[in-house]
């Protein structure tokens, strides 16, 4: 390798650095001001709806007195504006203030119901990629076969059927009928004194405390969830994959390579597969987004205590600190996942390092 | 509840989900629970706190009620009556000021410090000071936090002496005694964690410091709330070694987890999953009427509403019998006073039945001869929305058209206490077990300008009633049992005949159990849902 070689390598590097730098920076000052409007819609949204937050918080019995000091203590008092600036301010140092329905700080209770979620959507994304691209591509590959019509029809099931209808049904099916997995929740009561959430991803505590056991355990609770969402992820994931991949099987350097003798399965899985993996980054990304929100659905026919339950509850009860405080967390993750397939993208697409 | 707006079309999906069950039942069941260790299933998700200062849900009352003693406790097979709990005796002063309790001796906490007046003491002060939502419960007997100590005080380790500001019932106050604001907190260890005067609140809240036949273990919100035995206890000592109860919202859910026996117990099982496990030999249920009442009511404010015949007229316009028959039926029991089955003056009549012509006589007199409208605000959940839909078809036969405003819960409420309603459905649970409980919200109405503080449900519904508010007070100082029970008797009676409520149900827990359970029983109230007398 020559020295101009090296020279010209690493300027390539930095300028694919500088401009990641870039990326990011932009990044921040879009998700920045997509949290201050987030802020704002939901805060005055919370605000002007027909509920008084005094008494969402003490109840329907507290005595007068009781209800006037809390609605003192949350400022409901002073004006709207001024509510406002103050709890940006707090948000600025870190402090969600405490929700209603729990009394905890929000933070605190979103730390303990992500990782349930958070467990699940990975799960569920794993499931839905390492089914749903092959699938996809078979289906692009053998366009208009059986095999084509066959993924068609698993992908329009997973569209449109309700999730807490198919969750019901999978439990009767492979818990109560088949006894394969175990039914809902997260493990069972008989591991409580020999197992403890320390993470709160409960496989990953079961691996740290060498507890196999548990582990087992764990794993037949989550993978009927999981496979439920896997299987909607992978509905979204075939079908885009096969798009994707009918796009790439068009282009000439497919001729090019079949024209060059290389196999099928080398022009299939080793370049268009490749080529098509790019804008399928992107794809999963947002599935993973999506399922990471939490399912309200899923979590309330798996008895899963995640985020999505939380959100819903909160909701519902008007408790708008724990309301603001979980769309700032999705809000976050959903920037933070553009930014991840963002970079993988400029790692899978030479073209985008290059300038 | 989400899961209770989607409940109409979710219900029709269920029918699918139990045809399957039917077609694929036979389920194998090897599953099984600990045979030392009762699991129930229960929608946990209202609990906040541990601490028997703030605990006011019914899942806490359940909790709490297993794991701290009081100085008196209901009756579980009488509840009008109050038993000993750590009190041995207790005496009340001739001018029924002073009420003074001798403990039971050598009787120790969970954690082994042993248990003295100065304990009730401090648990009294620190509630009074605290002042959480239940704190009512034993302010509204005088105690404020500057007078709290003198009031409630320790004179020697094992005597407890309570005063209160006016010669009360004894009932009434004894009965406030067994509610979970008023259990025992054990100061030692509950002192070692003191933060800013807190009396050991924030730690409390996940923690336990009681003396009850269970001890509570943990606590992980929305998952689990683990029970142990208390080997310290000083009663007869619980047969199971433990007792956990897992967070399974749906009722579906509870019941596959029955039937395969991963569950002992189901708690929240809905009427159409209670048909199906019934079914099932290893599958018992059992039952108890509960402190709730259903009811909607009338906004006096509303000119057509506030005249006496309409208010008759109404009661008639309910179709009670169907309602019991289809709507509430495995959950709650037709019943039209305003003191739920159990608690002491209980009055068990039933007067009215749909009777369209006689409405249409009253609405006559009424001058409404061709009807009138009005709208009722209806939350979104069950029974309350169908109950509000079978009124509404039932008004519509003398000519009343009833609009139903559907809403969330908190909204509705939220317009009922600022009187902008018509009329509003809803349901209202004793807090604590004395009719004085309920008395003073549907006949107590001190206040009925805009500016009154105390939101009674007589206030809501501007049903100004000086009368009944004064007798609602005397029934408060009478000191005769009989004759105290006589007078709200009398004050539901009034009630039935003349108020704005339309009483309609009483709440009924079931729960559905597997048949090799021994003991298990629903008491009349959440606090008196017993755990630690069930084997296997």
């Amino acid at each position: 390798m020559s020295s101009t070689e090296t020279q010209l390598e690493s300027r390539r590097s930095g300028a694919w650095a500088s401009s990641l730098l870039l990326s990011i920076g932009r990044f921040l000052l879009v998700g920045a001001i997509t949290f201050l409007g987030l802020i704002a819609v939901t805060f005055f949204i919370g605000r002007v709806i027909p509920i008084d937050p005094a008494l969402a918080i003490v109840g329907d019995r507290a005595p007068a007195h009781v209800v006037e000091r809390v609605r003192e203590e949350l400022g409901l008092n002073l004006p709207l504006y001024q509510q406002f600036v103050i709890y940006v301010k707090g948000v600025l140092e870190g402090n969600f203030g405490n929700s209603v329905l729990t009394t905890n700080p929000v933070m605190t209770d979103i730390r303990r119901v992500f990782p349930a979620t958070m467990e699940l959507a990975t799960l569920g994304t794993l499931i839905g990629a390492i089914f749903g691209i092959p699938l996809g591509v078979l289906a692009a590959v053998k366009r208009g076969s059986i095999m084509d019509q066959i993924v068609r029809i698993i992908g329009l099931i997973g569209y449109s059927v309700p999730i807490f209808w198919l969750g019901l049904l999978a439990l009767l099916v492979f818990y109560a009928k088949l006894g394969w997995t175990s039914g809902p929740g997260r493990i069972d009561v008989v591991y409580e004194y020999t197992f403890t959430p320390i993470t709160g991803f409960y496989l990953l505590d079961a691996v740290l405390q060498h507890n196999w056991d548990a582990l087992r355990n764990i794993f037949s609770f989550i993978i009927l969830p999981a496979s439920l969402l896997g299987y909607f992820s992978l509905a979204y994931i075939s079908r885009m994959t096969r798009s994707f991949m009918l796009n790439e099987l068009e282009q000439e350097y497919i001729v090019a390579a079949r024209a060059k003798g290389l196999s099928e399965t080398r022009i299939i899985w080793g370049h268009a597969l490749r080529n098509a993996a790019v804008p399928l980054v992107t794809v999963i990304a947002l599935s993973y987004a999506g399922l990471l929100e939490g399912s309200v659905l899923t979590e309330t026919v798996f008895s899963w205590p995640g985020l999505g339950l939380y959100i819903t509850n909160s909701l519902q009860n008007a408790d708008m600190n724990a309301v603001l405080g979980g769309t700032i967390v999705i809000g976050t993750v959903f920037v933070a996942i553009n930014l991840l397939s963002d970079i993988l993208y400029r790692a899978l697409d030479p073209r985008t390092r290059a300038r | 509840m989400l899961v209770n707006q989607i409940n109409p079309k979710f219900r029709l999906l269920l029918g699918g989900a139990a045809l399957c069950a039917i077609l694929l039942s036979g389920a194998p069941s090897w599953a099984e629970t600990p045979a030392d260790t009762l699991v129930e299933a229960f929608a946990i998700d209202d609990v906040i706190t541990l601490d028997p200062a703030e605990a006011f849900e019914l899942t806490t009352g359940e909790i709490n009620g297993n794991t701290y003693d009081k100085l008196v406790r209901l009756d579980i097979n009488d509840p009008s009556k109050v038993v000993a709990d750590v009190a041995e005796s207790w005496t009340v002063s001739d001018d029924g000021l002073t009420y003074t309790f001798k403990l039971k001796p050598g009787l120790k906490f969970a954690s082994g410090n042993p248990i003295t007046a100065d304990d009730v003491a401090w648990s009294f002060e620190r509630a009074v000071k605290l002042d959480k939502s239940p704190a009512f419960i034993l302010t509204q007997f005088g105690l404020k936090p500057d007078n709290v100590t003198e009031k409630a005080k320790a004179t020697d380790p094992s005597t407890f002496v309570f005063t209160v500001d006016q010669p009360y019932a004894p009932s009434f106050v004894l009965n406030c005694l067994t509610a979970t604001v008023a259990s025992v907190v054990d100061k030692k260890l509950a002192s070692e964690h003191v933060v800013n005067d807190d009396f050991g609140w924030a730690w409390l809240k996940t923690a336990y410091a009681g003396s009850g036949p269970m001890k509570i273990r943990d606590w992980r919100a929305n998952e689990i709330i683990v029970l142990e035995r208390n080997d310290n206890y000083y009663g007869t000592k619980a047969p199971l070694n433990r007792v956990i109860y897992r967070h399974v919202k749906e009722s579906a859910a509870q019941r596959l987890l029955l039937e395969k026996g991963d569950i002992d117990v189901a708690r929240n099982l809905e009427p159409n999953d209670l048909e199906q496990v019934v079914k099932n030999k290893d599958i018992a249920t059992t039952s108890a009427p509960k402190g709730t009442i259903y009811y909607f009511s009338l906004n006096q404010k509303n000119p057509n509403l506030a005249k006496p015949e309409v208010r008759e007229a109404l009661k008639y316009l309910v179709d009670y019998d169907a309602i019991g028959e289809k709507l509430i039926k495995g959950i709650g029991e037709i019943h039209q006073t305003f003191l739920p089955k159990g608690i002491l003056g209980e009055l068990d009549e039933n007067p009215y039945k749909l009777d369209v012509e006689k409405a249409k006589a009253l609405l006559e007199k009424a001058g409404l001869k061709d009807g009138f409208s009005f709208t009722m605000d209806v939350r979104n959940n069950q029974p309350v929305t169908g109950i509000a839909e079978s009124v509404q078809q039932t008004m519509a036969l003398a000519g009343v058209k009833m609009e139903i405003i559907p809403g969330d819960g908190k909204q509705t409420l939220t317009k009922y206490r600022a009187r902008t309603h018509d009329s509003y459905i809803g349901q209202w649970g004793v807090d604590y077990w004395d009719p004085n409980s309920n008395a003073d919200t549907f006949t107590n109405n001190p206040n009925n300008s805009d500016e009154g503080t105390n939101k009674t449900l007589a206030w809501r519904n501007a049903w100004d009633v000086p009368e009944l508010t004064k007798q609602t007070k005397a029934a408060l100082l009478e000191r005769d049992g009989a004759k105290r029970a006589a007078m709200y008797q009398d004050l539901q009676k009034k009630v039935l005949e003349t108020s704005p409520f339309v009483l309609i149900f009483q709440q009924t827990e079931v729960a559905g159990l597997r048949s090799n359970l021994k003991g298990f029983k629903l008491g009349p109230s959440f606090d008196t849902n017993y755990v630690f007398n069930v084997s296997k």
